[in-house]
């Protein structure tokens, strides 16, 4: 081990290297996706560069063909390869869901084991960006009610490379989502692993634990160090990192310890995987609990394209905090 | 002694065709005797009628290719090889089937002969297929894919994503379109306006071919064909085989949507009794021989039934197995 300082570099950089890293220590692992290949390197940028050193038949450009792309990326991770595809936005796993819900997660049950599906696909959410309601939807809910689906989603520079890693290692079907907004962010990379279904409580707190996974963990920690300086409220603050696998034992540890808990995703509350974590806390920790769950996500609606409107559909650090004070005004 | 039949050709690879013909439909009749005597209970989609173009396509892959087929599928897996009591096993739900019991008629899987999925799902093998052949091309060993669909699955967008996708990365895969003239009731003139399921290669600027599915040596040259060019890297090709379905879309099928006539003269030229007039009247089979092969194979099938049966079925522990490979992975 040396002393050098760690590298700060943008969630994008840490999933570019993560990729690079799979490609070069792995000849099974191949690229696919519509224009991700150079000089492009995808419309966000994350592949950019990995076609030239790797070859345009690992980093393979698609035509524009959803099902195609998951298809034939069951097909080559039967065939023996290591495929991450990429779907430009989540919104489009609409057009392509079934090679995923009944396929890359079911192969390996229907078989018996005999075909597991070791693939990946990557898929980011625009919510945020001001691109309206067909590039913005985070639908992590239609992926997790689908048993033998893995989905993560990292919040850090660090976990996007250790999670993306873990998946393209794992013996089963992962959708791996990158919010848009957070490819920018820097931070610190650290150079460990980081196992599918572990969470990681971000910040220690006694009072209330938020449960809640990538770009909002940012919030829930922003809103935490605004109540501990200014009212003494201490939040814990729990990053999922990975809802398929889920790691319920740190979950109901932390809630049990709080009693209290408000879930935070950037998805619509209604059947939400806000939902299943509610369920899931009152169904273990019903006597423990000393207020309700609380859900704060978007509002039941499209995502609108106005930004005055946009910032009222999803959920921000107000309403967090509008939560967080309900909950505590609870007697328990 | 009459003039051989296909001269040139080598009379065991028409034998063997008999014999895989002979076999599908022994275990077709097998089960259907079975369903209908309350034996078994399953939705089953009977390939009899098809049985020529399983045998023609299978005897034109090698070991190490890959097939992808479907739910109307019994026939294709006989002929690629699928072992004959876990195939019966899975189809009654047994533990010992190909996959534990747990995916069931529509998805018999066995890699070690190259099944890598069966799918209940019109039109989704394609995309897989491709992927599939993706592999092999990157194997580089001159491995091919072959995938197997109905008519109905060329109306349906996986397929057109897969072929185009197989065309512009020149994949070593076989589309083998087994027309049998329906879709579920739905004839083909009523779901689609050309005249050929062929002509849709013309839009992925793949070869198309058609020939007669009910003739397994047409079959197996189209398809060799086909195999050969994907072998060299010439890409895929969209091969139609034009066959019938005799029983109809699912057992129980009434067939009132079929006019009696038109499955009367199926009947009249089914494949596996035509084939055994053109092996005898060609001289590559006697009466005899021909018939002792179908016996062999109605004892094989019904021996393998009366042992399946007797087979348990997946214990509450399988339950929860399988699902991912996480660990400690259950709800
Ligand atoms: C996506 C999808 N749509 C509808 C069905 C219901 N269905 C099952 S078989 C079938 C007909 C398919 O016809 P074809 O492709 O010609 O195959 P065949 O049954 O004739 O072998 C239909 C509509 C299905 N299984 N999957
Ligand atoms: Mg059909």
């Amino acid at each position: 081990m040396t002393d050098a300082p760690t590298p700060t570099v943008s969630v994008r950089a840490a999933i570019t290297r993560a990729l690079g890293e799979a490609l070069a220590g792995d000849e099974r692992v191949v690229l696919l996706g519509e224009d991700i290949a150079d000089p492009g390197g995808g419309v966000f940028g994350v592949t950019r560069g990995l076609s030239t050193t790797y070859g345009a038949d690992r980093v393979r450009d698609t035509p524009i063909s959803e099902q195609a792309i998951v298809g034939a990326a069951v097909g080559a991770a039967l065939g023996g390869l290591r495929p991450v595809a990429e779907i430009m936005f989540m919104d489009f796993l609409a057009v392509c869901l079934d090679q995923l819900a009944n396929h890359a997660a079911k192969l390996r049950y229907m078989s018996g084991g005999l075909t597991p599906v070791p693939m990946v696909v990557r898929t980011a959410v625009g919510g945020g960006l001001g691109v309206g309601a067909q590039h913005s939807q985070m639908l992590e809910a239609w992926l997790t009610h689908v048993p033998g689906l893995q989905v993560v989603v990292p919040s850090t520079p660090t976990d996007a490379r250790g999670l993306l890693h873990s998946a393209i290692a794992s013996d089963d079907p992962t959708v791996f989502i990158e919010q848009v907004p957070l490819l920018s962010f820097k931070a610190p990379l650290e150079d460990r692993p980081v196992p599918l279904g572990l969470a990681e409580v971000k910040r220690p707190g006694t009072d209330l634990t938020v449960v809640t996974y990538g770009r909002q963990v940012h919030d829930a920690l922003a809103v935490a160090t605004t109540l501990a300086e200014e009212e003494g409220i201490e939040l814990e603050i729990l990053d999922l990192r990975s809802l398929a696998p889920l790691d319920t034992d740190t979950l109901l540890e932390s809630v049990g310890r709080t009693g209290r808990a408000v879930v935070l995703h950037e998805a619509v509350v209604t059947g939400g995987f806000g939902a299943e974590l509610a369920a899931l806390l009152s169904e273990h920790l019903f006597g423990q609990l000393r207020a309700p769950v609380l859900r704060v996500g978007a509002t039941p609606t499209p995502l609108p394209y106005a930004k005055s409107l946009e910032r009222l559909a999803l959920p921000g650090r107000d309403r967090l905090l509008q939560a967080v004070r309900r909950c505590m005004a609870h007697p328990g | 002694m009459p003039e051989r039949t296909d001269p040139g050709r080598d009379t065991t690879v028409l034998v063997d065709l008999y014999r895989t013909m002979a076999r599908i439909v022994a275990c077709d009749q097998v089960l259907r005797d079975a369903i209908s005597g309350g034996q078994v209970a399953l939705a089953y989609y009977s390939p009899r009628g098809q049985e020529a173009t399983a045998a023609g396509f299978a005897a034109a892959l090698r070991p190490g290719d890959s097939l992808v087929t479907t739910y109307r599928g019994l026939h294709d897996q006989l002929a690629r090889g699928v072992p004959l009591k876990p195939l019966l096993a899975e189809m009654l739900g047994r533990a010992g089937g190909t996959g534990k019991g747990k995916g069931g008629a529509m998805h018999i899987v066995w890699p070690d002969v190259g099944l890598h999925l069966t799918t209940g799902i019109v039109g989704s093998g394609l995309p897989v297929a491709a992927g599939l052949a993706w592999a092999a091309q990157r194997h580089g060993a001159g491995q091919v894919t072959l995938v197997s669909f109905g008519d109905g699955a060329t109306n349906i967008g996986a397929f057109h994503e897969a072929a185009n996708l197989a065309a512009v990365w020149e994949l070593p895969l076989i589309l083998l379109c087994q027309n049998n003239g329906y879709g579920e009731h739905t004839p083909v003139a009523g779901h689609q306006r050309i005249a050929s399921v062929a002509d849709r290669a013309a839009a992925y600027a793949i070869p198309g071919v058609t020939v007669d599915g009910n003739d397994p040596t047409a079959v197996l040259d189209a398809v060799t064909g086909a195999v050969d060019r994907a072998r060299a890297g010439g890409g895929p090709t969209l091969v139609e085989a034009v066959t019938y379905r005799l029983y109809g879309h699912v057992f129980g099928d009434q067939m009132g949507y079929v006019d009696p006539a038109e499955l009367a003269a199926a009947w009249q030229a089914e494949p596996l009794e035509r084939f055994r007039l053109r092996l005898v009247e060609g001289g590559v089979l006697t009466d005899e021989e021909a018939l002792a092969i179908v016996e062999a194979a109605t004892a094989e099938v019904d021996e393998a039934l009366a042992d399946v049966l007797t087979w348990p079925e997946p214990g509450p522990e399988e339950l929860l197995t399988d699902v991912t490979g996480f660990p400690g992975e259950s709800p």
